[in-house]
């Protein structure tokens, strides 16, 4: 023990050792956190059917992350049988992948809401956003009527898949070009359905709100009914068994 | 100051060899216990990292020799319940929903797993006591709009309200008397005063008397002459306190101008037939189930 004090002690009044020693131990550390994010692409499986957010979609996902319903909300169903039996099948990375940021999460004073989508009806969904305890008497939710009153702002919706883009989103050029009309299409039902069902497929086109136009609502029930609905899991099933 | 080691004579330690103005500091050895514990949990996360995946690697982890995943457990937990509970759901899936009643235990079972799937299913829109909400009926209460026994319940569940996707879902259409220009505006007025003396909410006065022969030619189709309602059409009662959209006149003016459309799922389509069965015997078992009219009427 004599010897490993004495060295100990070395290390201790050497500052240049010490400086350098506590670098490569840092380095070590911080190695094995970093370097996995080079190989994140690998990690994360591909599951057939994760596309990315169709342009109301994200409109609607920004309006999700605008008002803080992550806060309360979380988008991730865990492998536990408590939590398959009451959401659904337990989320999978690649149904994140084109989140930007996750909306993973442990806060759940509300539901998770990772399979939301398809569960209730658009007028179920308007009415609780209206007034949550109308529905569901013991909620605490706030109410967020305000957003069927006002118009969703979209013309540069193409920018927010711009941004999108730049992360690693893979938009292509015909989805940008299309991005203000396959918006007004999947808000009303109106429109070139083919084009929008051919660029995002399974995307769910009418009028979400109900109110006869664009309003916020629109884009945050399109984004809701959206969540959790790419994957086929008798499909992806297959995919994610252990090997 | 000095770093000379020497041996503490009151307890017979040696000291770290540091001196600041006559303080020194004992080389106390670490307890044994502590030792070993230290060295213990070293060798239980060796242990740990071979039988559980742990090692990150570039592109996955090393997987263990115990061949563990979360994944995989979820999966034989899912599996030991579904064994658990085989039996008796086989026994509820093989008998008719109408004799389940006849064995206690069976009954109770379904009418168990009915509530857990309540819960999951139907509490959003029926209220986690079921007691409803404005559009979404109450079901402990003995009104019902499309039969109340059983079967009818059943039957409901199975396909749903004006549910699109159902050839078989319950379906009736109000027509939208005012919305639609059937009645005039001071014709709905009479035909409300009408529908609130029926649930004795208002004296027969004139506009009540006016609104009796409008209730006649539009109405009484539906709702019955005496505007009791019916069940073949779910048309609702509309003599007692019970409203789904409510009774004040206002409310009523709204339903006679536009109409209601109340919507529910066809649960046979999202459901397993076993769930939805028990189901139907838990909403049945809230307090307003009827029984099954003596003679079956064919459906």
């Amino acid at each position: 023990m004599a010897k490993w004090t004495s060295r100990h002690k070395a290390i201790e009044r050497n500052v240049t050792i010490l400086a350098v020693l506590a670098l490569i131990a840092v380095a070590i550390g911080g190695i094995v956190e970093i370097a996995p994010l080079f190989w994140i692409e690998t990690t994360v499986k591909p599951v057939e059917g994760v596309r990315p957010y169709s342009p109301l979609e994200l409109a609607g996902r920004n309006i999700y992350i605008r008002e803080g319903c992550y806060s309360c909300h979380s988008q991730m169903i865990r492998p536990f049988r408590d939590e398959t039996e009451r959401y659904g099948h337990y989320s999978l990375a690649a149904e994140s992948m084109f989140d930007h940021p996750f909306q993973w999460g442990s806060e759940r004073t509300g539901p998770d809401l990772a399979r939301v989508g398809g569960r209730y009806s658009d007028e179920w969904h308007v009415q609780h956003l209206k007034d949550p305890r109308s529905v569901v008497p013991e909620s605490i939710m706030p109410p967020y009527a305000f957003m069927a009153e006002r118009d969703l702002q979209f013309k540069n919706i193409a920018d927010h898949l711009k941004a999108q883009r730049g992360v690693g989103v893979p938009y292509t050029d015909e989805d940008i070009a299309n991005a203000v009309a396959d918006l007004q299409t999947q808000a009303t039902g109106d429109g070139d359905k083919a084009g929008l069902l051919k660029r995002y497929p399974k995307a769910q086109a009418r009028d979400f709100g109900g109110a006869g136009r664009i309003t916020e609502m629109d884009a945050l029930v399109a984004y809701l009914q959206s969540i959790g609905t790419q994957v086929d899991f008798k499909a992806a099933a297959a995919q994610e068994q252990p090997k | 100051m000095s770093d000379e080691k020497r041996v503490d004579e009151a307890t017979g330690t040696e000291t770290v060899g540091h001196e600041w103005d006559g303080i020194e500091e004992l080389d106390t050895p670490m307890p044994r216990w502590w030792l070993i514990t230290l060295f213990g949990t070293i060798i239980f996360a060796i242990g740990y990292c071979f039988a559980y995946p742990s090692i990150p690697l570039l592109h996955s982890s090393t997987a263990g020799y115990l061949g563990w995943t979360s994944h995989g457990q979820l999966d034989a937990e899912l599996a030991a319940d579904h064994a658990r509970k085989a039996p008796i759901l086989a026994a509820i899936a093989r008998t008719p929903i109408e004799r389940i009643a006849d064995d206690p235990r069976l009954l109770a079972a379904a009418q168990e797993g009915g509530k857990a799937a309540f819960k999951v299913n139907c509490t959003q829109c029926h209220g986690s006591g079921a007691a409803g909400a404005k559009g979404y009926p109450n079901l402990n209460d003995d009104d019902w709009l499309w039969g109340g026994d059983i079967k009818a319940i059943h039957q409901t569940l199975q396909h749903g309200v004006r549910y699109p996707g159902d050839d078989a879902t319950r379906m009736s259409q109000m027509p939208a008397f005012g919305r639609d220009g059937i009645l005039k505006a001071e014709q709905i007025d009479d035909v409300v005063s009408y529908v609130r003396f029926l649930s004795h909410q208002e004296p027969f006065n004139i506009s009540a008397r006016r609104g009796k022969e409008i209730f006649a030619q539009n109405c009484a189709a539906c709702h019955g002459a005496e505007g009791k309602g019916n069940r073949q059409l779910g048309a609702p009662n509309l003599t007692d306190a019970i409203w789904l959209y409510g009774g004040d006149r206002q409310t009523i003016t709204e339903t006679v101008t536009n109409a209601r459309y109340g919507i529910m799922p066809a649960w046979g389509q999202r459901l397993d037939p076993v769930t939805v069965k028990m189901l139907a015997l838990y909403v049945h078992s809230l307090g307003g189930g009827e029984k099954l009219p003596p003679a079956d009427p064919a459906k």
